[in-house]
């Protein structure tokens, strides 16, 4: 068995652990497991081998010795492969530094070798529980860059789309955030209700995640019939269940003494550090993009954004919480706006897809009497069609950062077009990236199970993360 | 369409297409960019010509604050050379299926493009970019910081760019986040671009500002060279540019001086290389399925 090794460093005695092999660990840095105290300096040790090992570097030297422990990147309270380093002191975490990357997938690098149309699969998956958003920052740059007006229609779908996707990934991060701190039930819960979101959005775009739905121009195609009622029916799910959230979590005192003044990080930081989303709202400034900037129309609807002061974890889950309202609030308009039918793509050739699509024996594809007319009658409609599909279409040469909220904060897509059919540089401003760096300053000095609490409040995803 | 096709003439008629051609290079690209002070006076036509003498022309434009772009006042002692051109931002691209420098006008050798330069806005910019000029110009005066630290100013699809020569840019930075005027609080994104083999000064850095107090945002755009890849660190200025350096670091090996800490961070410690790196291939292996094999998507044919 092999035993956990010391070694003496200008920072003082540093033990390597690498699992199995905690308790012996322990007793030799004279760590009593009866009591659950580091014993006095000179104890030798309590296990079977400390005393006997004879060896000075075991020798037990007192209770200032710091454990630098990894949690991650396969651990399951760190909100997937994030790696965290933390140097403790007894239970309270003196350092905290965390280790990204271990999800980076190249997304940014394999947009510059595909056409703009297909960048929108690649950007769907970078945040994997926000794709609407990443599909529609990325969309509306491009559309910037090609000077392009979008449809009404397709703007409302949009909208629908994401405040879709801003339930489901705060009704994640309650879940995850729940599960993190034992309680079991809010990720039964969330998940439950996520579960109903991600039916709704497989209706309304066919797939359940990463839709690829929003394409430059407007959207893939106009909503299937019923939709509506889907959407309705889906509000009236989310109304009588969220009252639940609040009976299960919102007063319970388990809850709130894991949370209330956990993971604080007042404005000054807030602002130091780029953060958005709702941290920062948390801390008191009500800086919500829909508001302050708006896009997408989003000037048009009526809905609130909630604002806290406390600064803590459970400020940060009562906004996400309120936040699910005011979400519905706006899809209950955006339903109203469907009603009106219209075109849910740019009126420009030179863009948009050139066929319609329609339901065959073997699935979506092109209509038959769009086949039948450019096999058959049209030279220049295949020779268009095969341009577009192919080669794609070209962005004018320049440069475009176009921000929206997503449910972690500012989404940025700063694009770079060389004048080709490809990007020349796509990057994604994630707000998981940036939010993630305040976690040293929520986490040090706390103990270790705050931790949790405090990165659960970031909600990071690491696909966004990542990238 | 915006900007569609910006100053290609000026460019293009440069003889020498190849982009190794650096001295040509150089040459238009300073004449796409007459510096900060210029604008206000020459009309997009005779930009070509405004390079030829920068010192001379510009430094009497420049000493003209009254219609002054952003030219800081304490610019009379001329125009140094020291507002360097913005490079070109865009490769040169060439017709399908490898046509290189023919005088072919058939169709594929039309697809020659020359690389694009973006125009220098003209003041008025429209909009709130006028008033912001105008305050950064004062700003700039009261901390004594010469015009030349804003090299070009151009206006494209609603958004504001300041070109900033590195050494400049920190100042700038305080200068544009404490001013009660700018309070850009916020540097929302940082990313690299890298504009391709043979482009001059190819890596770019690029600030995307925001200002929270009178929501704007503007962009800074920093060149350099790969040879010398060093910029000078935002961390002092915007703590949050911390990540943001470390992944431009990490994706385009660009120095940050002054950096806490510049490791990388998305790639493994001990890797070779900056992936996103033009000259950086994206691998990929080919995959073989019922016996044909297609090739990763950096070795297809390309259309575009």
């Amino acid at each position: 068995m092999t035993r956990a090794r010391s070694t003496r460093t200008t920072e003082g005695r540093v033990f390597t652990v690498t699992g199995g092999d905690w308790d012996e660990m322990l007793s030799e840095a004279g760590f009593d497991g009866g009591t659950g105290r580091l014993v006095d300096e000179g104890f030798s040790g309590t296990g079977p081998d400390a005393g006997a090992s004879g060896d000075e570097e075991f020798a037990g030297d007192g209770g200032d010795d710091r454990i630098i422990i990894n949690m991650g990147p396969q651990h399951p309270s760190t909100h997937g492969v994030l790696r965290l380093i933390l140097e403790l002191e007894g239970e309270t975490v003196v350092r905290a530094r965390s280790v990204i990357g271990y999800l980076h997938t190249g997304i940014e690098k394999s947009c510059e070798f595909r056409t703009w149309t297909q960048g929108v699969t690649f950007v769907t998956r970078a945040d994997y529980l926000s794709p609407a958003f990443n599909e529609t920052v990325y969309c509306m740059t491009v559309e910037r860059l090609l000077g392009l007006q979008v449809p009404a229609r397709a703007e409302v779908i949009r909208v629908l789309l994401m405040e879709l996707t801003r339930i489901s990934s705060h009704l994640v991060a309650l879940a995850t955030g729940g599960m993190e701190l034992g309680a079991l039930t809010a990720m039964t819960a969330g998940f439950r209700e996520r579960e109903e979101a991600l039916h709704l959005m497989e209706y309304l775009t066919g797939l359940r995640m990463n839709m690829a739905f929003v394409r430059p121009g407007g959207v893939a195609q106009d909503l299937p019939d019923g939709a509506l009622e889907h959407i309705r029916g889906f509000i009236d799910v989310m109304d009588s269940r969220l009252p639940e959230y609040d009976a299960l979590l919102t007063g319970q005192p388990i809850w709130k003494r894991r949370m209330v003044g956990v993971g604080v990080l007042p404005l000054e930081g807030c602002m130091q550090l780029g953060i958005t989303g709702p941290i920062l709202r948390s801390a008191g400034l009500a800086w919500d993009l829909r508001k302050t900037m708006p896009y997408c129309g989003y000037e048009t609807y009526d809905f609130d954004v909630p604002v806290a002061t406390e600064a803590d974890c459970y400020a940060r889950f009562r906004l996400r919480l309120e936040e699910i309202h005011q979400s519905l609030r706006i899809m209950r308009q955006t339903v109203d706006r469907l009603a009106e039918p219209g075109p849910v793509m740019v009126d420009d050739p030179k863009v948009a897809w050139p066929a319609q699509l329609s339901i065959g024996g073997d699935g979506m594809g092109n209509s038959l009497e769009y086949i039948r007319r450019i096999m058959g009658q049209s030279m220049e409609s295949l020779i268009h069609h095969f341009k577009l599909v192919t080669e794609g279409f070209s962005v004018p040469p320049g440069q475009a950062y176009v921000a929206i909220e997503n449910p972690r904060g500012e989404l940025g897509a700063h694009l770079v077009s060389g004048g080709g059919t490809r990007p020349l540089r796509v990057h994604l401003r994630d707000p998981g990236f940036v939010n993630l760096q305040a976690m040293p300053a929520m986490a040090e000095g706390s103990l270790i199970a705050d931790v949790v609490a405090a990165v659960a409040s970031i909600d990071p995803v690491m696909g966004g993360v990542d990238r | 369409m915006t900007g569609g096709e910006p100053p290609r003439d000026d460019a293009g008629s440069g003889t020498d297409p190849a982009p190794g051609g650096t001295s040509g290079q150089t040459t238009s690209g300073g004449g796409g960019f007459s510096s900060v002070d210029s604008p206000a006076e020459s009309p997009k036509g005779t930009t070509g010509d405004a390079s030829a003498g920068p010192e001379g022309s510009e430094g009497a434009q420049g000493s003209d604050t009254a219609g002054r772009a952003l030219a800081a006042p304490t610019a009379p002692d001329g125009r140094r050379s020291a507002g360097p051109p913005v490079p070109v931002t865009g490769t040169e691209r060439h017709g399908m299926f490898g046509q290189h420098g023919s005088g072919d006008t058939s169709g594929y050798g039309g697809l020659i493009t020359a690389p694009y330069v973006p125009v220098p806005a003209e003041r008025p910019y429209g909009g709130w970019f006028d008033d912001l000029a105008d305050r950064l110009a004062d700003a700039m005066a009261a901390r004594s910081i010469p015009g030349s630290a804003i090299s070009q100013v151009s206006v494209e699809h609603g958004e504001i760019t300041l070109a900033v020569p590195r050494e400049h840019l920190v100042s700038l930075l305080w200068t544009l986040r404490d001013d009660p005027g700018l309070r850009f609080e916020l540097a929302s994104s940082i990313s690299g671009v890298d504009y391709g083999i043979g482009v001059p000064r190819r890596l770019h850095v690029v600030y995307e500002l925001t200002s929270m107090t009178w929501r704007r945002r503007i962009r800074l755009e920093v060149a350099v060279d790969v040879d010398d890849a060093t910029v000078p660190s935002a961390v002092g200025v915007y703590p949050t540019a911390d990540w943001h350096e470390r992944e431009i670091w990490d994706m385009f090996g660009i120095v940050f001086s002054g950096h806490p800490g510049l490791t990388r961070i998305l790639m493994p410690d001990d890797w070779d290389g900056h992936p996103q790196r033009k000259d950086y291939p994206l691998g990929g292996i080919p995959v073989e399925y019922k016996g044909a094999e297609i090739p990763p998507p950096d070795e297809r044919r390309r259309y575009g």
